[in-house]
């Protein structure tokens, strides 16, 4: 608890910092304070192979899902049906109503992945790697099912349970008991890094980024503001919810979330079906920048980098938190949650993120040469030159109200509805690595929560380059120490799953209906 | 030929004194026994937070307790004192459904309901156990008011 105390004053500093600077613009302070602490990791995180342009951060997650893919025989593949089968409750035993089904397992994670990352991160990979983005993004949505499968497969199988029924799982547990088992040292060092990790990227990419994407889109809609007011009105209610334990105001946000998700994905297909006749064009344009860049400066690598960043962001496969979800399901295979997870970066990213991309690059919001059929090239900004000069939620929302004009409006509420979930989901995360590492006292648990409402009103405040960039290096941070635990323990996940297949086809495993 | 079986959809609530009164007389009237079914409303796609997933199995838990000791015990303790025999089940699940599967796997004579005692649009729309039950019982039925 001591150090809990320590380690929160640390931050409150950091956080207070900005008070006095009032005067001069709050929002610019908080920046400025942002980059100086944090830009240095940042640019560690995201380094160039050597003598290339490649980031080789990037290159760790494909390579760790490309070897899950092989190892498990592409079992995103051959496991795919049986996903859906456990999904629709097939072979849930009747006597275990009233238990957390698969279905609200899979609906649960995905309710902290499936937000802004599918809205904004997508508008931000296309704008900046173009339309090829997407390509990388499908791919490695595709291979990251791999991981996903293996990491919840762990979260499930290394979980502790208590004499009260409550459980607390996650890459931490795993990390050590699973260490153990193989007699391999570092497990404990392994996990308290890991939750270090994690309570940042709690506030980063789980706060911070939410609170600031959910601001401009609202900012986009109502007309510019400053930030801190939608931080102080959403960690206010964050507050309520998480530490008030008012659970009507979460319950109804996570009814009205999956509307949202499906309402999105709607408006999307209509947009598709009305340009139907540019669907294999804008395919075309997707696969060709995929190899080429399309005149994005950067080229090819560009539009690999945005791609696999912005679907690693998106779908979360390797960070580890889906661990975290997944493992306080009671159930008794832990295989079965490998399964049911293995479909969120398909349905997060292959279906969600491919519709965003799809609508950007149809809609023609992105500006193209008409003499060269390349995308033009901003130098100053970085991006491809956009009709109305927008980037990240505003240039989705652009291209969606270039065919709906009220959709905007409705897309500031989806916004800040996904970016509300994602902070609950993640102040979940954050909270178990907190806990691990400060004990489960309910003072060490108010300490955290309070810190968590605190960033929500920076993260709104902060503009989107600083932020996204530590979020983005916070996530990646978890990733570098699961996956190397995710690569000492796969055998273990190869073992179970073998024994669970056996058992599925000798019928000991049977369906119930 | 051997003793019937009533199916009671019990909610436990101040309304179900009188279902339960009206069961007992008839079952002791027939000499038939009384299976008392507590159904607790679940769905396996309702949506809840990571918080809520963790509590769940605990929750649960608390749950069967409660509505063992709060509901069905009594009822059956009410039935034994008038003199007729009684089992009670729980279960999770959608009300009507599950009373129909109970009562036709029991080989159930009869069920017996109480009025929902709702008048509203919601219940007129999206319907109520008892219109449920008089639409799918494989059993005669008897809505209690």
């Amino acid at each position: 608890m001591k150090r809990a105390t320590t380690f929160a004053a640390a931050l409150a500093a950091l956080a207070l910092n900005a008070a006095p600077a009032a005067a001069q613009g709050i929002d610019e302070t908080i920046n400025q304070v942002f980059s100086d602490y944090t830009g240095w990791y940042v640019g560690l995180i995201f380094a160039d192979l050597p003598g290339t342009n490649f980031s080789w951060i990037a290159l760790w997650l494909v390579v760790a899902a490309v070897i899950f893919t092989v190892y498990f025989a592409g079992i995103q593949l051959r496991g795919f049906g049986h996903s859906i089968a456990l999904v629709k409750g097939d072979y849930s035993d009747p006597d275990d109503a009233g238990e957390v089904s698969h279905f609200q397992a899979l609906a649960t994670a995905l309710s902290g992945t499936v937000g802004l990352g599918n809205i904004a991160g997508v508008a931000v990979a296309v704008g900046i790697g173009g339309p090829g983005a997407t390509f990388w993004m499908i791919l490695a949505g595709l291979f990251g099912m791999a991981t996903k499968f293996t990491e919840c497969t762990l979260g499930v199988k290394y979980r502790n349970e208590y004499a009260d029924g409550h459980v607390s799982g996650g890459p931490m547990y795993y990390m050590v008991k699973g260490f153990k088992e193989r007699g391999l040292p570092g497990g404990k060092v392994l996990a308290v890094i890991f939750c270090i990790f994690t309570i940042l990227g709690a506030l980063g990419g789980g706060n911070m980024f939410q609170a600031n994407q959910a601001h401009a889109q609202l900012a986009n809609v109502v007309g510019d503001y400053p930030g801190w007011i939608t931080g102080l009105i959403l960690a206010a209610i964050t507050f309520v919810v998480i530490v008030g334990g008012i659970k009507s105001i979460a319950r109804v946000t996570e009814k009205v979330v999956p509307f949202m998700g499906i309402f999105y994905v709607a408006v999307s297909l209509v947009i598709l079906v009305m340009n139907y006749d540019m669907i294999g064009w804008a395919f075309g344009q997707i696969f060709a920048g995929a190899f080429t860049g399309l005149g994005v400066a950067g080229g090819f690598t560009g539009a690999l980098i945005q791609g696999f960043r912005r679907a690693a962001f998106s779908n979360e496969a390797g960070i580890g938190s889906a661990a975290i979800a997944h493992s306080a399901v009671k159930t008794k295979e832990p295989v079965t949650e490998g399964y049911v997870a293995l479909l969120e970066p398909f349905i997060d990213t292959v279906v969600i993120c491919t519709m965003t991309a799809l609508v950007i690059v149809i809609t023609g919001v992105l500006n193209v040469d008409p003499d060269t059929g390349l995308y033009v090239w901003d130098e100053a900004t970085g991006r491809i030159a956009t009709t109305d000069g927008s980037s990240g939620v505003e240039l989705t929302s652009a291209a969606f109200s270039s065919v709906f004009s009220w959709f905007p409006v409705m897309l500031a509420i989806a916004v800040v509805l996904f970016a509300f979930s994602t902070m609950i989901s993640w102040s979940y995360y954050g909270l178990k690595a907190w806990t691990y590492l400060f004990g489960e006292s309910k003072g060490s648990e108010v300490t955290f929560k309070v810190i968590f409402c605190l960033f929500i009103v920076i993260g709104a405040a902060a503009s989107l380059g600083p932020v996204i960039d530590f979020s983005d290096a916070m996530l990646f941070s978890m990733a570098i120490v699961n996956i190397i635990a995710l690569y000492l323990l796969m055998p273990i996940v190869k073992a179970e799953l073998a024994h669970y297949i056996a058992r599925l086809k000798s019928g000991e495993i049977r369906k119930f209906r | 030929m051997s003793q019937e079986l009533f199916v009671v959809a019990y909610e436990g609530d101040d309304d179900s004194g009188s279902l339960l009164d009206y069961a007992i007389a008839r079952a002791v009237k027939e000499g038939a026994a009384l299976h008392i079914v507590h159904v607790l409303e679940w769905s396996p796609y309702s949506f809840l937070t990571p918080q809520e997933v963790e509590e769940r199995h605990a929750r649960r838990k608390e749950e069967l307790a409660r509505a063992k000791s709060a509901i069905i015990d009594p009822a059956v303790e009410k039935v034994a004192a008038a003199g007729a025999t009684a089992t009670g089940e729980i279960r999770y699940g959608q009300v009507v459904e599950l009373i129909v599967e109970i009562a036709t796997t029991r080989a159930a004579a009869m069920i017996f309901v109480g009025r929902s005692g709702s008048n509203s649009v919601a219940a007129r729309v999206f319907g109520s156990v008892p219109l449920g039950l008089a639409q799918l019982a494989p059993v005669p039925t008897v809505i209690v008011p």
